[in-house]
């Protein structure tokens, strides 16, 4: 019939206005301030730095190895070692970083600072609400801003923070292990002077 | 109740008898002028929040639901915006006309509303010639439109003018043909005629609508189509699409004087809502005797806000058509239906004259395959100016 | 007295319309003032309570011809050309001719029997009075008018027609 597809299209729309009162699938909005939609795992935004325990400083995994300093593209991180040396997860005496600025407005959220850290210390933030009336300084964040417990990178993203932990746990089951079977070895007998020629 | 049908026409006569006998035609008529702007002005205001809502729900998203309950004070939020913003003119423009358009084309359409009947004894003026005085008007605001594209010295204004007005009066001849059925059946030009003309009721309560016969409703359809594309409203929005040409021939308009095309544009949606129901859907009558009690306003009024929800319902499911399409449509398509719905009202009027008891149903079914058949054949003329099917080829 | 002021209104709007038709230097403004004029006349004829023919008189003059002039403006660029001096340098000889033409009007108006100052009575031309005398009395200069529009049509239809492509098989 001439004219039909006009019919339908305009039955589709009344659909839309009726359904849009009492069908969810009809009116999707979310809207902002006061409803957000649930982030996807892998979404990422901003870096930022994950500690053990309680307290963020003595408990952050960073050693400032600074490799993560040289991959970044835009060279967005500055890290300036600390003389002072505080013990990792499993006991070993670690570096720290005095300083570690990330320039949030520069950076560009590739994650290569996070593929690249071999302490799992550097990890994906999910945060976009960062806008700030500060523009000499608010968008540039220091270590503590950038310090986040681990069970937030839990609650982030689920999968990798368990590997991690589990990870960390046996390493530190093995680390204890080894110091064990140190300890419990006996004395090495002394070498026996070598036969004088 | 007549006390409640007639509550404005007494209110307006008992504020005029307060005033001395010589003076009373002036403050009568100051009365109506005064009342129509509020009203219509209200309803621009509340037309265009409603019509933004109900988009949205239409397109799956709330309309604008901020500023005030249910975002209803929005046009407050938008009237205030419009008023501050700066109001530039450019350096090359031709001032006075520049400044004169946004006049010529409200001034008109202000004046439309005189003729229309909104209730029982609730036109502001009876003229004899009233459709006359109302389509005479709406053609003098063709040229304030180009008067504002002209004076912008902006070639997309110039050329979305011109658009404007080619669809413009392309689009006048069939309103105006889509008309002449019902001043035929009806025997007068006066809209307070036409109305009484369709005041009567058949079949057991159903009143004589002009929409309720065959030429009616094609004539209806006809009418609004005209009627969506004199008010440049989508699919016919070609003039002033944002995607197109800018903003066509109101580039170069802000702040107030945009403001002014904007409620210019409304009220002429309005008046021209408000002749669409005068003359094809009875007016202020009721649809059934029984339901007579209903004031006269409460249905012209109701009646008004079905077809606005109708047109909200069109720019939401259609497309914008390209100008060749538009042109095509109006002289190939309509005009050439409208002549042939005249046939068929005289077809209708003749016929009226049978006297059996199937003669209502034949009736019917002849007048109806008398606008169909044609209405096929026209719609398969218009295929021809599709292009044909795209060929697909593929790199190998 | 009220009808006297009116009429003096619109008779300026229109003299004053069509002066400026005739004196201003851009050529669109000539064609506004003009519908100007047009809309004045209109607003004589609604005075004399001809309805329909003011009413008939604004939608024709202002609502199409002002628009064809317009439009004829715009698509020969007689728009870009800004006339010089509004007048022409032998005003002279035009405004001796223009008075004496403006003489013989008048003479002739003033000396003719029908200028009899009749009692000022309502004219009585409903429309449907009209309807009938065009039907019935004046049908054929109706129909002869209906005929020149048709051919007016067919001819701005033939000349605006694109030519058919002419078949060439060589060419592809």
């Amino acid at each position: 019939m001439d004219g039909a597809g006009i019919i339908k299209g305009m039955i589709e729309t009344a659909r839309n206005f009726a359904g849009s009162y009492h069908d969810e699938a009809r009116l999707t909005t979310v809207q902002y301030p006061e409803e957000k939609l649930a982030p996807v795992e892998n979404a990422r935004t901003i870096p930022f730095l994950v500690y053990d325990g309680a307290e963020a400083l003595p408990g952050l995994r960073c050693t400032a190895c600074m490799i993560c300093e040289k991959e970044c593209p835009p060279q967005c991180i500055y890290i300036v070692k600390d003389t002072v040396k505080k013990p990792d997860f499993v006991g070993k005496m670690q570096m720290q970083p005095k300083v570690f600025d990330i320039d949030i407005s520069v950076c560009m959220s590739c994650g290569i600072c996070v593929e690249v850290c071999p302490f799992d210390a550097i990890k994906m933030d999910q945060v976009f609400e960062l806008s700030t009336g500060d523009r000499f300084g608010g968008l540039l964040l220091n270590k503590t801003q950038l310090a986040k417990p681990n069970d937030y990178f839990n609650k982030l993203h689920k999968t990798e923070a368990a590997e991690i932990d589990l990870r960390r746990v046996e390493e530190k089951q093995k680390a204890e292990a080894a110091a064990a079977a140190k300890a419990a070895a006996p004395a090495k007998p002394p070498m026996a002077p070598p036969p004088a020629p | 109740m007549n006390g409640l049908d007639q509550i404005f026409v007494g209110t307006g006569h008992w504020i005029a008898g307060l005033f001395p006998v010589y003076v009373q035609p002036l403050i009568s008529a100051a009365l109506e002028i005064a009342i129509m702007m509020a009203v219509f002005g209200g309803c621009f205001a509340l037309t265009s929040v409603v019509e933004r809502k109900l988009l949205g729900r239409m397109q799956n998203r709330y309309g604008p639901n901020r500023v005030g309950p249910f975002g209803l004070l929005q046009p407050l939020a938008d009237g205030i915006k419009m008023l501050t913003k700066e109001d530039i003119v450019p350096f090359s423009a031709d001032k006075t006309v520049h400044f004169l358009a946004p006049l010529a084309l409200s001034v008109p359409i202000w004046l439309a509303f005189a003729v229309l009947p909104f209730g029982r004894n609730m036109s502001a003026i009876d003229l004899d010639a009233g459709i006359l005085f109302f389509f005479a008007i709406g053609s003098a605001s063709e040229l304030a439109v180009f008067m504002a594209g002209w004076s912008s010295q902006n070639k997309y204004s110039l050329v979305g003018a011109m658009r404007a007005i080619a669809q413009m009066i392309s689009y006048e001849v069939p309103l105006v043909l889509s008309t002449v059925p019902v001043l035929m059946l009806a025997g007068s030009l006066s809209l307070n005629e036409i109305v009484a003309a369709q005041g009567t009721y058949t079949l057991g309560g159903l009143a004589r609508w002009n929409v309720f016969t065959p030429w009616g409703l094609a004539g209806l359809l006809l009418f609004l189509i005209a009627a969506t594309a004199e008010s440049n409203r989508s699919p016919f929005d070609l003039p002033e699409g944002e995607s197109e040409i800018i903003a066509g021939f109101l580039t170069e308009y802000s702040g107030f004087k945009y403001a002014l095309f904007f409620l210019s544009e409304y009220l002429g949606l309005f008046a021209i809502t408000g002749l669409a129901v005068t003359l094809f859907l009875g007016g202020w009558h009721a649809p059934f005797r029984w339901l007579e009690w209903v004031p006269s306003w409460l249905w012209f009024a109701g009646k008004f806000c079905a077809l606005i929800f109708l047109f909200v319902w069109i720019r939401a499911t259609l497309p914008r058509l390209r100008l060749d399409q538009l042109l095509n449509f109006s002289w190939r398509f309509l005009v050439p239906l409208s002549l042939i719905n005249i046939l068929v009202a005289v077809a209708w009027y003749w016929s009226g004259s049978w006297k059996s008891p199937v003669a209502l149903p034949v009736r019917w079914v002849l007048c109806a395959a008398l606008v169909a058949l044609p209405y096929h054949w026209l719609a398969q003329s218009l295929r021809g100016t599709l292009p044909p099917p795209r060929k697909y080829t593929y790199a190998e | 007295m009220l009808n006297e002021i009116a009429f003096l209104l619109c008779a300026s709007l229109t003299l004053a319309g069509a002066v400026a038709a005739m004196m201003l230097r851009n050529l669109v403004h000539c064609a506004l003032c003009a519908a100007g004029a047009f809309a004045g006349l209109a607003a004589i004829y609604l005075q004399l309570s001809a309805e329909f023919a003011g009413f008939a008189q604004f939608l024709v003059y202002v609502g199409a011809v002002a628009i064809l002039i317009v439009f004829t403006i715009l698509l020969t660029r007689g728009a870009d050309i800004q006339t010089g001096r509004a007048g022409s340098s032998s005003s002279w000889i035009g405004l001796l001719v223009a008075g004496l033409v403006l003489a013989c009007l008048v003479g002739s108006i003033m000396s003719s029997p029908g200028l009899v100052r009749l009692p000022a009575q309502t004219a009585n031309a409903p429309v449907q009075k009209i309807g009938e005398q065009l039907m019935n009395q004046y049908i054929m200069p109706l129909e002869t008018m209906g005929l020149l529009l048709t051919a007016a049509l067919l001819g701005g239809v033939v000349i605006a027609m694109r030519e058919p492509a002419k078949a060439n098989p060589s060419a592809r």
